[in-house]
C-alpha cells in the first residue's frame, strides 16, 4: 500500500471516464426513459379518454334511441290522427254527396209529379168541358163563357 | 509466481509477491510515497475496465430508444435509473444531476467490474504475465491505495467545485470560517479546521473503505490459494470449500463496495450543495 503518481492517473482516468458518460452514455438513456415515459403516460390517457368516449357514446345512443321511439310514436299518433280525419271527412263528403243526390232525385220527382198534376188538371179540364158540352147539349159559347172556363179551370188546378 | 528461481515460494513469500505491482521502476516500490512511480497493472486494468464498461453503456445508450427494450437495454436502463433515483434523493439541484448521475453510474459499474477482477483465480492472470515475462501483477486496481483515493480525491474536487459554483467564492470561504460552530472571530480557525478535517476524512475514508475490503477480500482468496498450495487432500478440499463460500460472499461485497462508494459520492457531493 505504498502512493504514487498512479494516484494522479487515476484522478485523470476517473475524469475521463465521468466525461464521456456524461456526453455520450447518460442523455440518450435518459432521454429514452423519459420518452418511453411520456409514451405510457400518453397511452393511458388516451385509453381513459377512450373509455369516457365509449361511455359518453352509450349515453347518446340511449339518448338517441329514446328520441327515436318518442317521435316514432309521434309519427304513428299523428298518422292516426290523419288517417281519421281524412276518413271523417271522406265520411261527410259521402254525406253530402248523397244527401245532394236524395235532393236531386226529390226534385226531379217534384217537379215530375207536378208536371203530371197539371198533364191531369189540364186533361180533367178539357174532360170536364166536353163533359158539361155534352151535359148542356147546347153549343157553348166560347167567347161567352170563356171567363167561366178560365175560372173553372183556375179552380181545377 | 516465484520471484526467487530455484526453490518453491514460501507463504510470505507468495503473499509479498502476489502484493506487489508491477511498476515502472521495475522493482518494488521502496518509499511510502514516491511521485516518480507509475503503477502499470493498476492503471492498465483501470482503463481496460473504463473502457469495456463504457463500451457496453455507450452500446445501450446508442441503441436506446422509447419502444420496447431489449433486454439487455432494460438491464441498462434498470441501472440508469436507480442511480438516477439515487441521485433524486440526494442532490436537490436538478441543474447539477445533469453531471452527478452521470459521474455515479460511472463509479457505480467502474468499482463494480474492477472490483469483480477480484472473483477470476488470484493466480491466473499473474501466471499469464509470468509465461510472457511481466514480474508482478495486480489485476484489481481498487485493491490498490493510488487506484481508490484516485477516485476518492476526483469525489472531492467534484465537491470543491460545487461548494465553489453553488456559494460563490466569498459565500464558501465565510462558511469554511464560521460553519460548523458560528460566526465569531475567535472560533474561526476551530472552523477552519474542523472543515479542513471534514473534508480530509472524508475524502480518506471514502477511498480507504474501498481500498480496504478489497484488499482484504485480495488477501484472503490468497490464503485459500495457499490452502490448496499445499497439495494435500485436506488442502484441497479446504480450498475449494473455503474458496466456493468466500468468493459467493465476495460477490456481495463486491456490489456493496461499488454501491457504498456511489453513494458516499452522491452524499459528498450534495452536502455541497446545501449551506450549513
Amino acid at each position: 500500500m505504498n502512493l504514487n503518481a498512479t494516484l494522479i492517473a487515476q484522478l485523470v482516468v476517473f475524469f475521463i471516464l465521468v466525461a464521456f458518460t456524461m456526453k455520450f452514455v447518460w442523455p440518450p438513456i435518459v432521454k429514452a426513459l423519459d420518452e418511453r415515459a411520456q409514451k405510457v403516460a400518453d397511452g393511458l390517457a388516451a385509453a381513459d379518454k377512450a373509455k369516457a368516449d365509449l361511455a359518453h357514446a352509450e349515453k347518446k345512443v340511449v339518448e338517441e334511441m329514446r328520441k327515436a321511439r318518442e317521435s316514432a310514436g309521434d309519427v304513428r299518433t299523428s298518422a292516426e290522427k290523419q288517417a281519421a280525419a281524412l276518413i271523417d271527412e271522406a265520411r261527410a263528403e259521402a254525406g253530402r254527396i248523397i244527401a245532394a243526390a236524395r235532393e236531386a232525385a226529390e226534385g226531379e220527382a217534384a217537379t215530375a209529379a207536378q208536371r203530371a198534376k197539371e198533364a191531369l188538371r189540364d186533361q180533367i179540364a178539357i174532360l170536364a168541358l166536353s163533359g158539361a158540352e155534352k151535359i148542356l147539349r147546347k153549343e157553348v159559347d166560347a167567347k161567352a163563357h170563356a171567363e167561366l172556363l178560365a175560372n173553372l179551370k183556375q179552380e181545377l188546378q | 509466481m516465484s520471484s526467487t528461481a530455484g526453490h518453491a515460494p514460501t507463504a510470505s513469500e507468495y503473499i509479498v509477491h502476489h502484493l506487489t505491482q508491477l511498476n515502472t521502476s521495475g522493482h518494488a516500490q521502496e518509499n511510502v510515497i514516491d511521485w516518480s512511480i507509475l503503477n502499470i497493472d493498476t492503471l492498465f486494468y483501470s482503463v481496460l475496465i473504463g473502457a469495456i464498461s463504457l463500451y457496453f453503456l455507450w452500446r445501450a445508450a446508442s441503441k436506446a430508444t422509447s419502444g420496447v427494450p431489449g433486454r439487455f437495454q432494460a438491464a441498462v436502463e434498470l441501472l440508469v435509473e436507480m442511480v438516477a433515483d439515487q441521485a433524486k434523493g440526494i442532490v436537490h439541484s436538478a441543474e447539477s444531476r445533469k453531471y452527478v448521475a452521470p459521474l455515479a453510474l460511472t463509479v457505480f459499474v467502474w468499482i463494480f467490474l474492477m472490483n469483480a477482477m477480484d472473483l477470476l483465480p488470484v493466480d491466473l492472470l499473474p501466471r499469464i504475465g509470468e509465461m510472457f515475462g511481466i514480474p508482478y501483477m495486480r489485476v484489481v486496481a481498487t485493491a490498490d491505495l493510488n487506484g481508490a483515493l484516485g477516485m476518492s480525491i476526483g469525489v472531492l474536487l467534484v465537491c470543491l467545485y460545487y461548494n465553489v459554483k453553488i456559494k460563490g467564492v466569498s459565500g464558501w470561504v465565510h462558511e469554511l470560517f464560521t460553519a460548523p460552530f458560528g460566526s465569531h472571530p475567535l472560533l474561526y480557525p476551530v472552523n477552519f479546521l474542523m472543515q479542513m478535517i471534514e473534508f480530509l476524512a472524508k475524502t480518506v475514508s471514502h477511498g480507504m473503505r474501498l481500498f480496504g475490503n478489497m484488499y482484504a477480500g485480495e488477501l484472503v482468496f490468497m490464503l485459500i490459494a495457499l490452502l490448496g498450495g499445499t497439495a494435500t487432500v485436506m488442502g484441497f478440499v479446504g480450498h475449494v470449500i473455503a474458496g466456493s463460500i468466500w468468493a459467493i460472499f465476495h460477490i456481495l461485497i463486491i456490489t456493496l463496495q461499488a454501491f457504498i462508494f456511489m453513494m458516499l459520492a452522491l452524499v459528498y457531493i450534495g452536502q455541497a450543495h446545501e449551506s450549513h
